[in-house]
């Protein structure tokens, strides 16, 4: 099953002679449990990419389908919807709120959906069993370590269960055990079933994983395992 | 399939269905291959945990900007309690005063000169039914003095009055010291002081027998009077009988000034047909008057200071709110990166606005509280002070919280539509 699809997506900033276009007719399929990494040099469009397929934004023009719904046309409300459902992120910066446990930190994936708080609390706990931290819920973010930091934001990325997992370098403020602590955690999660896209300038960290992704000026240099376009296809 | 893919392409496997199974209440699983996505809304208790959170961040920040609209506030609520207190005490001092006494007094003649009352005019006025009590003075053209050294000329500026007996309880006055006139000591040298009268004669006590000079003989002071607020002339005022005063005059004493004590319900009435009464020859030279409407007036005086006081607590409340939206565009502008996460966790712009909304209102919430709670104990304060009965001003408190609920909503308005335009690719961008 293909959770996210893309279909000759373009992303152009600006209008007339100034406009830049960042991705070009790109096509793109996320299946259900793809572990991939999305790599290139600065200034290849990930970053823009990372944006459509979190549909944090729109794309100029083509289409985007969350779990067969599409989005391209969906208002800011609906695609707000789409984000606290299938979606989950994970910062380079962690973005954990300082003065907070990690508990509500983690709870906090939940607040956008209505969850009540109770069961925000109870989820967010078996959350961060799932990344080990369970011993450390009441800390704050200054008490953790980086790492520590990194695999709460990871639990709160996946507390409410969404379809993707969505990581922007997430080992990019860590030092290297720390880094392959988070990696290992992705494995793991990925192991269970999670489908969860790296985004990542490392060649390095994206060669451990099975699906490589490599983006040069706008468009997609190389794919590992290409999803068929038969699936990745429009349907109407 | 090439690649290393671990699930099989085409099999429905979530990551929630890996693991121990959960159960969980139906409506909150966020989606499901063949069920509807379903997203509450935030509850008001989440709602409002969130806007408070970030009052509770920066400590002194939001001590400092809730400041102004606690000084607003405070004034506000002081200046209404405080009217409030004195008004109550003003309405107090009317009820035990009464506003049933009229004063007849001579007017000016067509021609500007001094008009009389005619002599009968206390036994006409006391024949109204309507009339409870009515009690002449007439003016005696003499000095008190404090002893025969003292030079006749000297007035000290107390006035010497006959009074009738009735006088007393037309006025409602009550005596500090001694006692009132009566038919014996009305007809001999015996005197009553006002109250002022007594201090410039330097009279504190009567313990002893003491004795003043009116005219060219003593007069023994047989009771001093407390303030009397309706006549308040009286206070300067040495009173004697007025049998002894057509000893110490040469001349017929007219009257010069009648006090009517009316039934309440017909004040209006009978005061129309004090004039006719009091000098039927020639009603237009006759005023009549009612004391208590001074007070009335000197409360609306106050009434006017009260106003402006309300606007000067208008203006800090007014600044207030401005300085709070000024921290809100101000925080806004910090926590970009916040309400980018927040829009990537799922946040819409209704809530994120909601948000900033909510912290202003609380902000400004916060001060109105913190005003009023001071506002209160200022009223409190001065009114023990100043021995007034002790109003609490609930209906300003009230007043109060409202502005300031309404300040923080109009001037969080701002900050809210700003915060919601934040775009959610925010959280993403990289410093």
């Amino acid at each position: 099953m293909t959770v996210v699809e893309l279909h000759g997506v373009t992303k152009t900033y600006g209008t007339g002679p100034a406009a830049l276009t960042v991705l070009h007719d790109l096509d793109l399929g996320v299946e259900a449990g793809d572990y991939m990494a999305v790599v290139g040099p600065s200034g290849s469009g990930k970053s823009t990419l990372l944006h459509v397929m979190g549909a944090l934004d729109r794309p100029s023009t083509g289409r985007v389908r969350f779990a067969g719904d599409d989005v391209t046309a969906m208002s800011d409300a609906a695609l707000s919807r789409v984000r606290a459902v299938h979606l989950g992120f994970v910062f380079q910066q962690f973005f954990l709120l300082d003065g907070r446990s990690a508990l509500e930190n983690v709870a906090d994936g939940l607040l956008y959906q209505g969850v009540r708080r109770p069961e925000r609390l109870r989820r967010a706990r078996e959350a961060l069993d799932r990344v080990g931290l369970g011993a450390r819920a009441g800390h704050t973010p200054t008490e953790l370590s980086g790492g520590e930091c990194q695999r709460v934001a990871v639990a709160r990325a996946l507390v409410h269960g969404p379809r993707v997992l969505l990581a922007d370098e997430p080992t990019g403020n860590l030092d290297q055990a720390s880094g392959a602590a988070v990696l290992d955690l992705f494995d793991t999660l990925h192991e269970e079933g999670a489908t969860i896209v790296v985004v990542t300038h490392d060649e390095h960290i994206a060669g451990r994983l099975p699906r490589v992704v490599s983006m040069r000026d706008g468009r997609v240099e190389h794919d590992t395992c290409p999803v068929p376009p038969s699936s990745a296809g429009v349907t109407s | 399939m090439p690649g290393a893919a671990v699930v099989r392409r085409g099999d429905v496997v979530t990551r929630t269905e890996v693991g121990p199974p959960v159960a969980r209440p139906r409506d909150r699983r966020p989606h499901g291959p063949d069920g509807p996505t379903v997203v509450r809304r935030m509850s008001a208790g989440d709602r409002l945990r969130l806007g408070a959170r970030g009052l509770t961040v920066r400590k002194g920040r939001t001590a400092l900007s809730a400041l102004g609209v606690a000084i607003g506030i405070t004034a506000l609520v002081g200046v209404l309690g405080l009217s409030e207190s004195s008004r109550a005490d003003l309405q107090a001092q009317l009820d035990a005063l009464g506003t049933n006494l009229l004063t007849v007094a001579p007017g000016q003649g067509v021609l500007g000169d001094d008009a009389t009352l005619p002599d009968e005019s206390v036994a006409m006025i006391a024949r109204i039914p309507t009339v409870e009590s009515a009690a002449a003075v007439r003016k005696v053209d003499a000095t008190v003095r404090r002893n025969d050294l003292v030079p006749t000329s000297e007035t000290s500026g107390i006035g010497v009055v006959a009074a009738d007996l009735d006088l007393l309880r037309t006025v409602a006055a009550t005596l500090r010291e001694g006692r009132w006139l009566d038919d014996a000591t009305s007809r001999y040298p015996a005197v009553v002081l006002g109250s002022t009268a007594a201090r410039r004669l330097a009279i504190g006590s009567l313990d002893g027998g003491v004795d003043v000079w009116i005219g060219s003989r003593p007069f023994t002071v047989v009771g001093i009077l407390d303030p009397v607020v309706l006549a308040s002339e009286l206070n300067e005022a040495a009173i004697i009988g007025t049998t002894v005063a057509d000893a110490v005059s040469d001349e017929d004493l007219p009257p010069s000034g009648v006090y009517v004590r009316v039934d309440p319900d017909e004040v209006v009435a009978t005061r129309a047909l004090l004039g006719r009464t009091a000098n039927p020859a020639a009603p237009d030279e006759v005023q009549v008057s009612r004391p208590s409407d001074a007070l009335a007036a000197q409360d609306a005086a106050t009434r006017s200071f009260t106003l402006l006081a309300l606007g000067l607590g208008g203006v800090a409340l007014l600044v207030g709110g401005v300085g709070i939206a000024n921290v809100m565009v101000v925080s806004v502008l910090e926590r970009r990166r916040e309400i980018g996460v927040r829009r990537a966790l799922g946040a819409t712009r209704g809530s994120i606005g909601g948000q900033f909304l909510v912290e202003s209102v609380l902000l400004s919430l916060l001060g109105g509280v913190a005003g009023a709670l001071l506002g209160v104990a200022l009223t409190w304060g001065y009114a023990t002070a100043q021995g007034w009965a002790i109003v609490v001003p609930w209906r300003p408190v009230v007043a109060g919280l409202a502005c300031s609920l309404v300040i923080g909503s109009l001037v969080g308005l701002y900050p809210a539509m700003r915060a919601a335009r934040v775009p959610p690719t925010e959280a993403l961008r990289t410093a």
